[in-house]
């Protein structure tokens, strides 16, 4: 009877938590990316393509201010070959700390911050835009699925669309996104209760992604959805650059437990086989 | 209290002599680890040791954290970020510590519905139950303080929320939250203290824990039947009781190593399911969250809080029987500790007196109502503040409140309840035979 209840209370709230947590609209779709489920890695050639699209795109405006520039060299990254990592540094400029003088940048600096105001940083930012389900269904989906956020990123960055009919009059520096949920919405476009209409709303970033903008070292076609996986991608590595380590982590710990579990089972029962009798009935 | 007759520990050789007579504490280690408990004890009776488990490891890895990491508004949001990346395994450290609170809630609730069901709060254990009570509070206060700390969004916003619900309290509320918060607003004197605190209390809990455990060493284990362990001479007291080493320790252990293969499990695949997306973003007093959503563990309660609305008539009467002093948010905040206080008044309001819910026909029902009861809260507590979820939470907190001030008053009067086993020997033989019996 217990046992059922608790049962059933542990497989709601495993179940549940995740979908009352869910963010994002139904506008993002998920994705299979390397990195998802047990087993994923990071690609580190999508995240070095990802590298590219961010620097020559992303950092026109946003900044990665938590990530320093030398973990571009780490296994489980984009894992650049240390002459690169200098380099790459090397192209920032950095006032330095101690001595108020600017420098050129070293590997141990960190990547700029964002460089206009209401660009948000975005080190973080797949974890802060997860829709936790990955992006529908269970809560528990995230074990395969992934966190959602960088499906998020994958979705807003192509998320740009027609202005919709309700809001033909409306007047925004903004550009009408389908993803985006945190932006200004017309009250032409909205309901007797305040509810909107409309998936998405306003966002100040223009359409920052076209076919061919970057040039792949690797000769992958620059497709506008190839750029914006590639992106999402490497800012999900941002955001969790030690996700690879964790795994293997995880795999040690559950295979030790599991065997540990398994001694103790048998333990237990010898242990307990002589203070137990034999059923009668 | 005599206690169960068992054998005490015997100095042997000279060098056990010599210390005994000057700290005999290899006769309280002995005591305590050989201690007599009831066979009969189910799977329901693990989660002790794994709360003992999950307080050592939030101490462990807290101290560690405590190493990298900064208490200031400027620098605490990066300072985590830099346990997570700089640090040598730090990620792990840091989800270890995040998960672990999640590990020791759930192990707590079904401590306390284990205590719930089987009447482990009846006399005379009501003060193993009222200090664990006590612990139960003393961890809702390191979690929350806990969960400020890395100064994101959801940490500012729900101290804000929290530290409000003191400034509800008529006439010195604002002074109080000022108090607590050491200025008008969450700042960084919070962050602070709330670093300061978060570090002390675990050691509070800790010397709680032992007297928890004190406390019921003294009684001895309730047990599935509820029938108290026989304690007319050792003979007696030997065939309802094993030692608790080796029988309950490797029993023990094999639970805690499968619920960490679980553990382990989540930190490692998915070590932000339970958290909430917006404490990736640094705290920012400027721009307030769409949902201010407390951690998992604490929704029931905070349904609670939030179905009492000034629309209620139970609220309306109160404020005008208060002449207003007691208006719907103070109601709230009253509801809420007054959830946990019925909780802790449990052992003087069941009157059965039967412990065991397995011999209660009637409570049986109500008593799964309460579990789904709970459930239900926690679901509640995660929606936002709209219909249907306000009926809901109302109709789920009134039952709350139900269940501890009328139901289990009225059931031990009411109820018939079933044969009880005359003794834990009895019980056990029933499950697993007796060793008496010839082998067939």
């Amino acid at each position: 009877m217990l046992r059922n209840i608790a049962l059933s209370a542990a497989s709601a709230l495993v179940l549940g938590a995740g979908t009352a947590l869910g963010a994002g609209g139904e506008n993002v779709h998920d994705v299979d990316f390397a990195h998802e489920g047990p087993f994923g890695s990071f690609d580190q050639m999508q995240l070095q393509r990802g590298l590219q699209v961010y620097t020559e795109v992303c950092a026109a405006c946003h900044g990665l201010k938590f990530v320093p520039i030398r973990t571009l060299a780490d296994e489980g990254g984009p894992a650049l070959p240390e002459d690169q990592v200098r380099a790459y540094a090397a192209q920032f400029t950095i006032t330095d700390k101690e001595t108020g003088e600017d420098r050129p940048g070293v590997p141990t600096d960190h990547f700029p911050m964002s460089g206009l105001e209401n660009a948000p940083d975005l080190s973080l930012m797949a974890k802060a835009r997860a829709g936790f389900s990955g992006p529908y269904g269970l809560g528990v989906n995230q074990l395969f699925r992934g966190m959602g956020g960088a499906e998020y990123i994958h979705a807003l960055l192509e998320g740009y669309a027609d202005v919709p009919e309700c809001a033909a009059d409306f007047e925004s520096d903004g550009y009408y996104n389908t993803v985006f949920a945190k932006g200004a919405i017309p009250d032409s476009c909205k309901d007797e209760h305040g509810h909107s209409t409309i998936p998405g709303s306003w966002i100040a970033m223009p359409p920052p992604l076209s076919d061919d903008q970057v040039t792949y070292a690797d000769g992958t076609a620059a497709t506008m959805d190839q750029m914006s996986l590639d992106a999402s991608a490497f800012l999900m590595w941002t955001a969790e650059p030690k996700l690879n380590d964790r795994k293997q982590a995880g795999f040690t710990a559950v295979i030790f437990l599991t065997i540990f579990a398994a001694l103790l089972y048998l333990t237990n029962k010898r242990l307990w086989a002589t203070a137990k009798g034999r059923k009668s009935a | 209290m005599a206690g169960i007759p068992h054998d005490h520990y015997e100095p042997k050789t000279g060098g056990e002599k010599w210390l005994y007579k000057r700290l005999p504490i290899a006769g309280l280690l002995y005591d305590t680890l050989m201690l007599p408990t009831p066979k009969n004890l189910n799977w329901m009776w693990i989660w002790g040791i794994v709360l003992t488990f999950c307080l050592a490891l939030q101490i462990i890895t807290g101290v560690v954290l405590a190493m990298h990491y900064t208490p200031h508004v400027d620098s605490a949001f990066a300072s985590v970020e830099h346990i997570t990346r700089n640090v040598n395994g730090g990620y792990m450290l840091r989800y270890l510590h995040a998960n672990g609170a999640s590990l020791f809630f759930f192990a707590v609730y079904l401590h306390i519905f284990r205590s719930l069901y089987y009447g482990s709060y009846k006399a005379p254990r009501e003060v193993t139950w009222i200090i664990g009570m006590l612990i139960y509070i003393a961890m809702i206060a390191t979690a929350f303080m806990g969960y400020v700390l890395p100064w994101g969004q959801m940490s500012f916003w729900g101290a804000t929320v929290i530290t409000g619900l003191f400034g509800a309290i008529p006439g010195i509320g604002p002074m109080i939250q000022e108090w607590l918060l050491g200025g008008p607003a969450v700042d960084n004197a919070t962050l602070n203290r709330f670093f300061s605190l978060h570090y002390l209390l675990p050691f509070v809990i800790s010397a709680l824990v032992a007297v928890h455990i004190w406390a019921f060493h003294t009684t001895g284990n309730n047990n599935p039947t509820g029938v108290e362990v026989r304690r007319g001479s050792k003979v007696e007291a030997e065939s309802d009781t094993l030692p608790f080493w080796p029988y309950f320790v490797i029993k023990d252990l094999f639970a805690l190593a499968v619920i960490l293969a679980v553990f382990f499990a989540v930190v490692a695949f998915m070590p932000n399911f339970l958290g909430h997306p917006d404490n990736y973003i640094e705290a920012n007093p400027l721009s307030t969250p769409a949902h201010i959503v407390p951690e998992w563990y604490f929704l029931p309660f905070y349904a609670v809080l939030r179905a009492f609305t000034a629309d209620v008539w139970v609220v309306m009467a109160v404020q005008w029987l208060s002449f207003g002093i007691i208006d719907a948010k103070f109601f709230g905040v009253l509801a809420m500790f007054g959830a946990i206080a019925v909780m802790a008044l449990a052992p003087w309001l069941d009157t059965s007196s039967v412990r065991s819910g397995r011999y209660r026909p009637m409570f049986k029902w109500w008593f799964a109502l309460l579990a789904i009861d709970f459930v239900v809260l926690m679901w509640c507590g995660a929606m936002p503040a709209e219909e249907p979820y306000a009926t809901i939470s109302l109709i789920a907190s009134a039952y709350w409140f139900a269940y501890f001030l009328v139901i289990l008053p009225l059931l031990g009067v009411i109820e018939k309840p079933l044969p009880q086993p005359a003794t834990i020997e009895e019980d056990f033989n029933a499950h697993y035979g007796s060793k008496a019996l010839p082998a067939e």
